[in-house]
């Protein structure tokens, strides 16, 4: 164990916070995403913002209240709102309204799918429209938790309390279901298809080996899971909910079983917000404090992107070169950066 | 993380059986002129006859946390309710849940001493339970519910007293004393009672745990019933509050207080106090306390549900002011005599 000294100057870190385009969102923000190479800023409540590379904002309505949910291909982003409606955007700021629910209930939960699939969820009843226009229905023991499609093959995973049903939407039969006690909320297939996690209720992950169902529990976070995020290849799960980002290592068939997570980047304060880049072995994580790091998964080499003293860091997404990081804290003080 | 008080949304929890007046208790308030804009967690749609875009539908879902504590329940869907309701933050001063006539309160108030993220945004209230007059006493004996709304209740709202007699009254209130005597008590009919008796109580404020004496003896703030039934037996004062009201003993839920001028040990006390509710926790539904420690120049206040508990210092002894230390206990077949015992037992003699 080496020697603390309070009196020496804690090491300075790399930055680029001076190469931060900053961006005032103007409202408060959740979640980010790139449609082409425009940032757009998903809000609380009623609107998008599009911030074109010239840091021009541009807002778009696209609810009635307040924004609940949102995925994205890529192409476009997928919200549900406490209006009941299902509604995308594209890249050209064009709404579509989707579906609407018939009781007008909250839509909880969104999911795209990469061949023009979506899902949403109200209460107990998922729903997917797949690209001929069909709509199925699926009601599950619970108020669902979380949506995701599998990376192959029209497959559901539908999160709710004591477990997760998968669903083939396309054919007959009896849903798939993996069981484990408590309250399942987020969902995310690995991108090899070969393990399903879900973030509890309780402050823990609970992971399922495709191949035999078998279970992976992954506990130890003072906080609930908020984001997760797959790094390149999937070889690992990057997750918010300590204060460090945790990361699973996926990339033996084995998963994370028997395994220590990587903690990387510590600071005094708990992860929010975690992006890993979408070509590197880097990541993004936002703090409850509002610092942002870029880490390096390989030795935890971090780059100071934003300085601490504001409110949480809400959103953050990278385009899909990877040459551009969107970030926002959770009243829309926001940011662009160009590599 | 900010835990500015203020700040957070104060949540009014409505219980009460079925058909004793929840939902005209919530069309008064929302119909009233207040200028303050509620969003309201309702469980069953369309009985509501404000319009208001707040007006959520909930499925009352209790999830048992998975850390081995059996009668620790959240509601799940509160949570995640909650957590959409924060989106719209600034659109709404207040919410106000309202539970099922069948619901027990008391995983909606755990959820608020469990959930970090409901703790980080909203704030409980208090639990506000409606009565029947009329059937309130046939209901305390033949529904666990409706005992367990009565005895959970920081404010009681008594309604229906148009459709009984004094007498009916005077006997019902007293069966709700014989649960539960320290929750406020109103008089209604058609749930017509003054707004700020029921919204805005802070009674799970720690600050706010000011005393613990039964309601009745504090100032009068309802027209108590004044005919006492005995007047001319001045010499009955057994069983006499004050008030003419009979006093019963309900055989299976009661409170229990507790007191002493003598300071407490706190090394002995907080293990004793951990101790009970994690033996008896399910049968204790609410306690609080003002502790006065050996060697400590502050207050210490705490309170409860079931296994829950939180406390903290509250402010310093004001001069002359008596250094009393006071508990009270509402649960179920509460082991009244070893509680005392154990609590003779942290007093510093």
């Amino acid at each position: 164990m080496t020697d603390f000294d309070p009196t020496a100057t804690s090491p300075t870190i790399a930055s680029v916070t001076d190469r931060v385009r900053p961006v005032n969102i103007g409202m408060a923000v959740t979640a980010a995403h790139f449609l082409s190479d425009r940032a757009v800023f998903v809000g609380s409540e009623e609107n998008v913002a599009f911030v074109d590379p010239q840091g021009e904002i541009t807002k778009v309505a696209v609810h009635d209240g307040g924004i609940l949910c949102a995925a994205s291909d890529g192409e476009r982003i997928v919200m549900g709102g406490d209006d009941g409606k299902v509604v995308a955007i594209n890249g050209k700021g064009e709404v579509t309204l989707l579906a609407t629910d018939a009781k007008r209930r909250w839509i909880d939960s969104v999911a795209v799918h990469p061949d023009g699939a979506f899902a949403w969820s109200a209460g107990k009843a998922a729903f997917v429209k797949s690209g001929k226009g069909e709509e199925k229905s699926l009601e599950v023991p619970s108020t669902v938790g979380g949506l995701a499609f599998a990376p192959k093959g029209l497959r559901l995973a539908v999160s709710h309390y004591n477990g997760v049903t998968l669903w083939f939407p396309n054919m007959a039969g009896t849903p798939e279901f993996l069981a484990w006690a408590g309250s399942h909320l987020a969902v995310t297939f690995s991108p090899d298809n070969k393990f399903l996690v879900t973030a509890m209720h309780e402050a823990a992950l609970h992971g399922w080996r495709l191949a035999d169902n078998r279970h992976m529990r992954m506990t130890g976070y003072p906080g609930r899971v908020k984001s997760m995020s797959w790094s390149v290849g999937g070889k690992a799960l990057a997750t918010s909910g300590a204060d460090t980002v945790i990361l699973w290592p996926f990339a033996t068939k084995d998963g994370p079983m028997g395994k220590q997570p990587a903690m990387l980047a510590p600071l005094q304060a708990r992860v929010t917000t975690v992006a890993c880049h979408p070509k590197n072995d880097i990541l993004a994580a936002g703090y409850a404090d509002g610092t942002i790091l870029m880490v390096r998964m390989e030795d935890g080499a971090e780059i100071l992107v934003r300085r601490n003293g504001t409110p949480p860091v809400a959103a953050l997404a990278w385009n899909a070169k990877g040459t551009l990081l969107a970030f926002a804290d959770e009243e829309g003080d926001g940011g662009v950066l160009e590599f | 993380m900010a835990e500015v008080t203020s700040e957070k949304i104060p949540v009014t929890v409505l219980t009460g059986y079925l058909g004793a007046g929840k939902t005209t208790l919530l069309n008064r308030i929302l119909s009233e002129n207040h200028g303050k804009k509620y969003a309201v967690i309702v469980n069953e749609f369309g009985e509501i006859g404000i319009d208001n875009d707040l007006v959520i539908g909930a499925d009352e879902e209790v999830f048992e946390m998975n850390n081995g504590c059996i009668c620790c329940t959240v509601r799940g869907d509160l949570v995640r309710i909650l957590g959409g309701l924060m989106k719209r933050k600034g659109k709404f001063d207040a919410i106000i849940v309202e539970t099922t006539g069948l619901a027990d309160p008391a995983p909606v108030a755990q959820t608020f001493f469990v959930d970090e993220d409901v703790q980080t945004h909203a704030r409980l209230d208090a639990v506000v339970t409606v009565a029947d007059a009329k059937w309130l006493a046939d209901r305390l004996k033949d529904a666990p519910e409706a005992k367990n709304q009565i005895a959970f209740a920081d404010v009681i709202v008594l309604n229906k007293t148009d459709l009984v007699s004094k007498a009916e009254l005077a006997e019902v209130e007293a069966r709700i004393r014989g649960i539960n005597p320290y929750a406020k008590l109103h008089r209604t009919e058609r749930c017509q009672v003054a707004l700020a008796d029921v919204l805005e109580r802070g009674a799970f404020d720690l600050d706010r745990i000011l005393d613990l004496e039964p309601d009745f003896l504090e100032a009068d703030d309802h027209d108590h019933d004044h005919d006492h039934h005995h007047h001319g037996h001045g010499h009955d004062h057994d069983h006499d509050h004050g008030h003419g009201l009979k006093h019963y003993h309900d055989e299976e839920m009661q409170s229990l207080a507790l007191q002493t001028d003598k300071p407490l040990d706190p090394t002995r006390f907080m293990p004793w106090l951990q101790n009970l509710v994690a033996t008896e926790g399910q049968k204790i539904l609410r306690s609080k306390g003002i502790l006065a420690f050996h060697g400590d120049e502050d207050r210490y206040v705490f309170q409860g549900v079931h296994m829950m508990l939180e406390g903290d210092h509250q402010r310093k002894w004001k001069e002359g002011e008596p250094r009393e230390s006071r508990l009270i206990f509402i649960g179920r077949e509460l082991p009244e005599v070893a509680i005392r015992e154990g609590f003779e037992r942290c007093i510093v003699s």
